[in-house]
């Protein structure tokens, strides 16, 4: 399982703060998973689509799409920064 | 070195005192202050809410203190930062740098702020006449904070 979290805009488009997720065996990286969630449609295919300004984080630490998921990780998804 | 998210007020003074009081080598402090302003993008603003990643905020802060103090010689550092909803008028962030002189302090105070602005996962939302809308990320705080990679 990975946990999954989603902040600010993207916590009300997509109706939930946080999920567990059991991560199909075919996700490996940040890419591959934005990729698997934007297939669940609606308001998903909308914030996950690749042209969308959308930053994500691996264990607390900023990621790019190749970096690695494994069982256990923390990811979250979030816009932009806006804070100060 | 020190890193607060919170709810609560704070009070400068009280904290610059602390800071100083602690270590004689202390020659100049500097400090940043925001402020939640009453008109954003033409419109005015009647709440601000600010929502952040606990864990990740408290780690990419104290990322960037570390960084300046690869920079410049900081002795004392503290970043506090407010969460929750707030009003015009009402501080957001407050930034103390204590160095032995003043050009270190100011440089790595403003390299701070800067790069909080853009890497610190805090987020805002606005209420206006229209309703509420989420702050948009500005390009010119990026230029800022690039500004330090030169």
């Amino acid at each position: 399982m990975i946990t999954l979290l989603y902040f600010a805009r993207l916590r009300e488009s997509l109706g939930t703060g946080r999920e567990e997720l059991a991560l199909p065996a075919a996700v490996k990286n940040l890419g591959a998973l934005r990729v698997y969630l934007a297939q669940r449609g609606e308001a998903w295919a909308v914030e996950m689509a690749a042209g969308r300004n959308l930053r994500a984080a691996v264990n607390q630490t900023v990621a790019t799409a190749d970096t690695a998921v494994t069982d256990g990780d923390e990811v979250a998804f979030f816009p932009p920064v806006t804070g100060g | 070195m020190n890193v607060r998210v919170q709810e609560q007020d704070f009070d400068i003074s009280a904290e610059i005192t602390a800071m100083r009081s602690g270590n004689p080598k202390i020659g100049a402090i500097a400090s940043f202050v925001g402020v939640v302003r009453d008109v954003n993008d033409g419109d005015s603003v009647a709440t601000m809410t600010l929502e952040h990643y606990p864990g990740m905020t408290e780690k990419s802060i104290a990322a960037i203190i570390e960084q300046a103090r690869g920079r410049w010689e900081v002795l004392d550092a503290l970043v506090v930062h407010r969460v929750g909803t707030l009003k015009p008028t009402d501080q957001i962030v407050l930034v103390i740098v204590a160095s032995t002189h003043r050009g270190d302090a100011f440089a790595a105070c403003e390299f701070i702020m800067d790069y909080l602005k853009t890497q610190a996962p805090f987020w805002k939302k606005e209420l206006t006449p229209q309703g509420g809308r989420w702050v948009d990320a500005r390009v010119t705080d990026d230029k800022a904070a690039q500004r330090w990679e030169k």
